[in-house]
């Protein structure tokens, strides 16, 4: 979709601020919305490119006023009520009410570590999706795609060339698991796109971007 | 800045803001409806607090610098080199590593949310999630570097890596002069978070 999320090439956001004595969370609730988004993605109730669409489907003004946990406060409020676990009603009331589906998998404490350091790879077996349509050295165009659903393809390589830098292999592709829960694996590449490819006169000297795009969204140039 | 927005015009302390009202209210809806145990929240915040952070990154780093072989299976096949010093797993399961030189330089980004390779870095710092790198680091990565005091010349490549996908990258930066004969545990010492994304350079006298 094209949201506020897709930022790349915007101007008039201020500085960077980067603050070396950052704290890790900022306030207790940020630790809250951190954790509980993770314990319930682990819960398989959806997947992570159905999560982050939740997060990007934040009306643009809002999203650009908020911090990343409030995206992610939004993003988990959206994904339970849609898929009736908690209902904005029950929020509101701050209360249960009616039925409470039962759900599968839960996550203990005991499981939290052996979880995170098995993690979930979206990498997937070769074999799965054919030869790859590109190798490295191929000239590629992104395809000009504007869907309203969930994509990975920014705005700013749309249209644009550039050349495949790397294979990295077969992987999840976003648009139809987040719409669907559909795999459809497909070859991942680096692709290289200069900064006057870009930008046009206006692209720093000797810079370039790399962006990871599939299969589904390149064509030979 | 816009995370204090809602803190303006209340009492210190008396009373809770809205956001934070409703995570409470989250919190213990989940809790009550049994979908959440209490205690794998602590688990969870606790882990990135105190264990999974960018000393493991850097331990990654210095012994890259020290193991001519590790440092080549690094840059060949980050996740397997990677997990072999134990850190694997979530936001981190396929890695790639770049190597910075005198004439290319890399930095990492991602424009559409914040993709960042946890089981070496930890949580990603704010100024990763907002919307100022976001957005600038793609079409202007010398001016975002001279924001972090970073300064190339112009004969210096600079790639910018936007992590669309579920691989992650961490960045190899250049061993500074001067620290031959250091252990792993010295040069670990003196790595930091922002040479691993790309926005720091890594000095001597860390």
């Amino acid at each position: 979709m094209n949201g506020a999320h897709d930022l790349g090439g915007g101007h008039g956001h201020g500085p960077i601020a980067p603050d070396p004595n950052e704290p890790l969370f900022h306030a207790g609730w940020e630790r809250k919305a951190f954790s509980l988004t993770l314990a319930m993605g682990f819960t398989g109730q959806w997947n992570i490119d159905q999560a982050r669409f939740a997060r990007e489907s934040m009306a643009p003004g809002r999203y650009l006023e908020t911090t990343y946990y409030e995206h992610w406060l939004h993003g988990l409020e959206v994904l339970l009520a849609e898929r009736a676990l908690v209902s904005e009603a029950e929020i509101q009331a701050a209360e249960s009410i009616g039925e409470t589906k039962p759900l599968p998998r839960i996550l203990n404490a005991a499981d939290v570590l052996p979880a995170l350091q098995k993690g979930g790879s979206a990498k997937r077996d070769e074999s799965t999706a054919g030869q790859p349509k590109f190798q490295p050295g191929a000239h590629v165009t992104a395809r000009n795609i504007n869907p309203p659903t969930h994509t990975r393809v920014p705005r700013y390589v749309r249209g644009r060339t550039g050349v495949i830098d790397r294979v990295h292999g077969v992987f999840v592709f976003p648009d139809t698991h987040s719409k669907t829960g559909d795999e459809r694996p497909q070859w991942l590449y680096a692709v290289r796109f200069e900064g006057t490819e870009l930008w046009g006169p206006d692209a720093e000297v000797g810079a370039c971007v790399y962006v990871d795009l599939w299969d589904d969204y390149l064509d030979p140039a | 800045m816009p995370h204090d927005r809602h803190h303006h015009d209340h009492d210190h302390g008396s009373e809770l803001t809205e956001t934070e009202l409703r995570v409470r209210t989250l919190e213990s809806l989940l809790v009550e409806k049994g979908y959440v145990d209490p205690a794998a929240l602590d688990v969870l915040v606790e882990t990135y607090e105190k264990n999974v952070g960018p000393r493991n990154g850097a331990r990654v780093v210095a012994k890259a610098w020290t193991d001519p072989d590790y440092k080549a299976w690094l840059l060949k096949d980050a996740s397997a080199a990677i997990a072999s010093l134990g850190y694997t797993g979530r936001q981190g399961e396929d890695m790639i590593v770049l190597e910075n030189t005198d004439n290319v330089h890399n930095m990492v980004v991602c424009t559409l949310c914040s993709c960042y390779p946890w089981p070496v870095l930890g949580l990603p710092p704010t100024w990763y999630k907002a919307a100022p790198y976001r957005a600038r680091s793609v079409s202007q990565p010398r001016s975002v570097l001279a924001e972090f005091d970073v300064t190339l010349p112009e004969s210096t490549e600079i790639r910018v890596w936007d992590s669309t996908a579920e691989t992650r990258y961490m960045i190899l930066p250049m061993r500074p002069d001067g620290t031959d004969g250091w252990s792993a545990e010295q040069l670990a010492d003196i790595v930091t978070r922002d040479s691993m994304i790309g926005t720091g350079l890594v000095e001597k006298s860390a």
